[in-house]
């Protein structure tokens, strides 16, 4: 089968949406329009029961009870409301919160605005591939301690946390345990209950379905309290107010319940396929290096560091396929990846960064063409760095004095 | 972001790729950047007894806008004399190839490439260094 250009291998960035979505949220979006607040007429009455549908696909996914949903406008409000929903909620229990340098902003910046408003907050330092410990959370954790915040696994290097054993430790301490589960969620395992997990953040649009609705899961048993962030008509037992987004919610639910269908031979595709091209890339070319943890990772994530070629050049090299670099070229700080950075690569290392991020519509052949297509712009690449050259040439870069500019 | 039209054409064709025999003492090679900063130029030029600039050959770390600069800049220094050379500004390349306020610290890069390919041949000739330039728009701290 020939092979559609661009090809899309971006799906940690988002996922395009799956066509038996579309096919849910089209009487949605046409027909059955009614607000699911409305308690009066069917038309209301309709969109409630969709909305009912989609919590019970949604907490399936993750072991949770379907009156445990708040829907949100996406994850980065369901990571906001429930770090400054809970930390309002608690503050007079305490005043200190813990979470981990590799997180994604949305957490890392709340915990800022946070700090400003007189929290403190501890960011646990990482291994080299991007994991803590339950012994390190147990040491951090003080008297003070509300809430700990950390990421079923990583946007960017696609390391997994050990969330089990986490939960087993907060739950022991009795402190919150809030996990932002976007990216790991329908693609390693997570379960709420077994995990001893008390907040959950979730997205639509990181499994296959629409952007703008995602749902912050809240434990009932023992009941967990946060303060809303919006305040309005009191929807979604007073913690999210707003109208419901009745289609996203169907979409989203049925997103869930695709992933959750579906997960145990996608994970075992996405990995064999994720494989392939890291053996490919590793067996042709030299100089590499993998970000993330080797196997504790999500199965369709693959960061590689292809020393001596700068990863915004390379992008542009294979401009066919979308990926995304950890270089950072563009921005105005010239700043390569946090993340990478925390779990100590070096700047130099961070520039030639390359995310790959395999997912449902990833086929074979895509793998095949992008793992050629890579090693052979590397190669042309390095033909043109000076820094290969050096290398070959048998010269330390690291002891060279160079000009920071 | 959307790269223009000159940037793309010296980045998948590049002029000038290469490298000249540092030994030579008619070659002068300037190496600056940082691979920490994500980008480093190395340009050497070969410059005749008469102080014409006969050969350019670049290798570049960085991004396309990086490539780009420095195959502009080898295609331009060729065949003009030293001082020439010198009074090529990183504004000129950042308006030729049309780059955006972030990528304008690729052209001050070039800019100081060709300063001191220069400086590191007229010190092998044992000639007095230029004087010390500033690039005409402000750089982004690295």
């Amino acid at each position: 089968m020939p092979i559609k250009l661009p090809i899309y291998m971006d799906n940690n960035a988002t996922t395009p949406l799956d066509p038996r979505v579309l096919e849910a949220m089209m009487p949605y979006l046409t027909t059955e329009f009614g607000n699911a607040a409305s308690r009066s007429h069917p038309f209301g009455w309709k969109a409630e029961e969709a909305v009912d549908r989609a919590r019970e696909q949604i907490a399936s996914l993750i072991g949770g009870n379907e009156k445990e949903i708040v829907f949100t406008s996406g994850a980065t409000e369901s990571i906001n409301l429930a770090l400054k929903g809970a930390a309002e909620f608690y503050k007079e229990k305490g005043n200190h919160l813990i979470t981990v340098r590799t997180e994604h902003k949305a957490t890392l910046d709340t915990m800022k605005r946070l700090e400003r408003q007189g929290f403190e907050v501890t960011y646990l330092p990482t291994d080299k591939d991007g994991r803590i410990s339950a012994k390190q959370l147990r040491e951090a954790i003080t008297e003070k301690t509300i809430l700990v915040s950390v990421m079923l696994a990583n946007n960017e290097i696609g390391t997994v946390q050990p969330i089990a054993e986490l939960g087993e430790v907060t739950r022991e301490k009795g402190v919150l345990f809030h996990v932002d589960a976007v990216q790991g969620v329908g693609k390693v395992p997570f379960d709420v209950e077994k995990m001893k997990v008390d907040l959950a953040s979730l997205s639509g649009h990181k499994i296959y379905g629409p952007k703008g609705i995602g749902a912050l899961w809240v434990r009932r048993k023992p009941r967990v309290r946060i303060a809303p962030i919006i305040d309005g008509g009191g929807h979604e037992r007073g913690m999210r107010s707003g109208t419901l987004n009745v289609p996203g919610i169907v979409g989203f639910g049925r997103a869930a319940e695709l992933a959750q269908q579906l997960m145990p031979e996608e994970t075992k595709r996405t990995y064999q396929l994720r494989k392939r091209l890291q053996d490919y890339l590793f067996s042709h070319l030299d100089h590499l290096e993998l970000n993330g943890h080797p196997t504790e990772r999500l199965p369709g994530n693959l960061n590689v560091s292809f020393a001596y070629v700068e990863g915004e050049a390379l992008m542009m090299a294979i401009k066919n396929v979308a990926v995304s670099s950890g270089s950072a070229c563009t921005s105005a700080s010239l700043e390569p990846s946090y993340v990478l950075r925390a779990c100590g690569v070096s700047e130099d290392l961070a520039h030639t960064s390359i995310r790959f991020g395999i997912g449902r519509f990833n086929s074979e052949d895509e793998v095949d063409y992008v793992g050629k297509y890579v090693v052979d712009q590397v190669r042309r690449l390095r033909e043109m760095s000076p820094l290969y050259e050096m290398a070959k040439e048998g010269i330390d870069l690291s002891k060279i004095e160079w000009a920071a500019h | 972001m959307a790269y223009g039209d000159k940037v793309l054409d010296h980045y998948e064709n590049p002029r000038n790729v290469g490298t000249l025999d540092k030994s030579d003492p008619n070659v002068g090679t300037g190496l600056v950047g940082a691979p920490a900063c994500g980008d480093v130029m190395r340009l050497q030029v070969k410059i005749s007894d008469d102080g014409k600039i006969e050969d350019a050959k670049f290798k570049t770390f960085g991004c396309g806008s990086a490539i780009a600069s420095s195959s502009l800049v080898t295609e331009w220094v060729k065949g003009k004399s030293v001082d020439e050379a010198l009074t090529i500004k990183n504004t000129h390349i950042a308006k030729e190839l049309a780059l955006p306020p972030v990528k304008i610290h690729c052209s001050v890069l070039a800019e100081d490439a060709i300063k001191a390919a220069i400086a590191d041949w007229k010190k092998k000739k044992g000639l007095a260094p230029q004087a010390e330039h500033k690039p005409e728009e402000q750089r982004v701290d690295g």
